[in-house]
């Protein structure tokens, strides 16, 4: 007797072929990753650019030439938000490695680092003050209430794309959303780097990627 | 530019791949529809532009020509000869599913081995979740050699009233498979003789019917 299953598989495979080949119809291909990087970061640069009309460019200037590492943090906020929301869109596709994911990496340490330096400095940073802990409560309203937006268009930039790692998809569109708000937030942020400042914006920024992680499997749609 | 590099990285690595693929490959494909220089990777691409755009004879070539590689990829997460069917049909109705996600500049084997590695996974899972429950049901029985006492009789009922009401909330395509194959034990050509479709739709009825049912007791995603 011959073996069932080797028996059963061609045509097991067969009436599904045929069955999907019936359902078949033409796609819209996916955009590749950096075209919809692009697209969400232009929303990104129109808030900005809101932002910046309501608030003048002058001050954000004028503290970053005072102290470069204010600078070089949001620098490293911008950079992690681009790389992170690429490596996002990168892993919406099958096949592409999971090495994508530490891309946002030096961004993410030019950003955390120069923060960091930046509590450091002895001097305050002009026209700002180092804020109290009700101003710095603010901060984290700001970034986690811009995250909130910006995580839901990743998501839903996403929605039509197959993340393998659901998971990890959404750590990266936490991180980006988060980076993107940090970077928003420094056009109108007047208080200089200080503990408590950097301790609200890590909150901030680990409460938007812990949330997206943990709705990111069910929010995604299964790959 | 850090793209190129990445693009350029991974495929030296999946030709690397189907190479060691297409030495285990049982499904002929017609030498006619090759070109010499172009390889296996190129025309399962090719084929998969096409399919995206709704050419049907290029879909189904392709997908029988996938079937070997997903086979390949499955026995490499060390599935089990006997559930290698399974990953290779959840694979297909993958690739179906997200077939748009596939960039034909591409290689298409790495973007097929990725969704079939993952469909691997999840059957190794849902495999050793079942057996741990197997294991303890098995023990129960052994343990409990009374199967006729009160509560035992009322809770399998109550499963199998569950069990009813799953499959009554099935949709009607898969709940008649599952009553025709599954709970009348009719033949496959019988049961396509009687509800007027063809054995295939029925096959592929049952099995997501089975699916949505495992999902539901087992809360597998």
């Amino acid at each position: 007797m011959e073996n069932p299953e080797i028996m059963s598989d061609p045509r097991l495979h067969e009436a599904l072929i045929d069955r999907l080949g019936t359902e078949l119809v033409p796609v819209r291909r996916l955009l590749p990753p950096w075209l919809r990087t692009a697209g969400w970061m232009l929303v990104v640069a129109v808030i900005a650019a809101v932002l910046l009309m309501h608030y003048g460019a002058d001050p954000m200037l004028r503290r970053w030439a005072g102290t470069p590492d204010l600078g070089w943090a949001g620098m490293g906020a911008v950079i992690t938000a681009v790389t992170a929301a690429w490596a996002a869109f990168a892993l919406g596709v099958p096949g592409r490695r999971p090495a994508w994911a530490w891309l946002p990496l030096p961004g993410a340490l030019l950003w955390i680092g120069a923060s960091g330096l930046g509590c450091l400095r002895e001097w305050v940073a002009p026209g700002t003050q180092v804020a109290s802990m009700h101003q710095s409560a603010d901060c984290l309203v700001f970034i986690i209430s811009f995250s909130i937006p910006l995580s839901a268009l990743l998501i839903v930039l996403l929605r039509r794309a197959c993340p393998l790692r659901p998971v990890l998809t959404a750590v990266l569109i936490g991180l980006a959303s988060a980076a993107a708000s940090a970077s928003l937030l420094e056009i109108c942020h007047s208080f200089d780097s200080a503990a408590t400042d950097l301790l609200t914006h890590a909150l901030a920024v680990a409460a938007v990627v812990a949330v997206n992680a943990a709705m990111g499997g069910r929010l995604l749609s299964k790959a | 530019m850090l793209q190129t590099l990445t693009a350029t990285g991974f495929m030296g690595l999946d030709s690397g791949l189907s190479r060691g693929m297409s030495r285990v490959r049982t499904v002929p494909v017609e030498p006619a529809a090759a070109s010499i220089s172009e390889t296996p990777d190129q025309r399962r691409a090719a084929w998969m532009a096409a399919a995206q755009a709704g050419d049907r004879r290029a879909y189904e070539k392709l997908l029988a020509d996938s079937v070997a590689l997903i086979r390949a990829a499955a026995r490499r997460q060390g599935v089990a000869q006997d559930h290698i069917d399974d990953v290779v049909q959840e694979t297909l109705i993958t690739v179906h599913r997200v077939r748009h996600t596939y960039d034909p500049t591409r290689s298409y084997d790495a973007w097929l081995t990725a969704i079939a590695n993952r469909r691997a996974i999840d059957a190794l899972r849902s495999r050793g979740r079942r057996d741990s429950r197997e294991l303890h049901d098995d023990f129960a029985v052994d343990s409990h050699p009374d199967q006729h006492d009160a509560s035992a009789a009322t809770e399998s009922g109550q499963r199998a009233q569950r069990l009813r009401e799953a499959i009554a909330e099935l949709p009607p395509g898969q709940r008649e498979a599952v009553e025709q194959l599954g709970l009348k034990e009719h033949s496959l050509s019988e049961a396509a003789e009687l509800t007027g479709r063809n054995a295939g739709a029925l096959k592929v009825n049952l099995h997501r019917a089975l699916k949505a049912l495992r999902e539901r007791f087992h809360g597998e995603p």
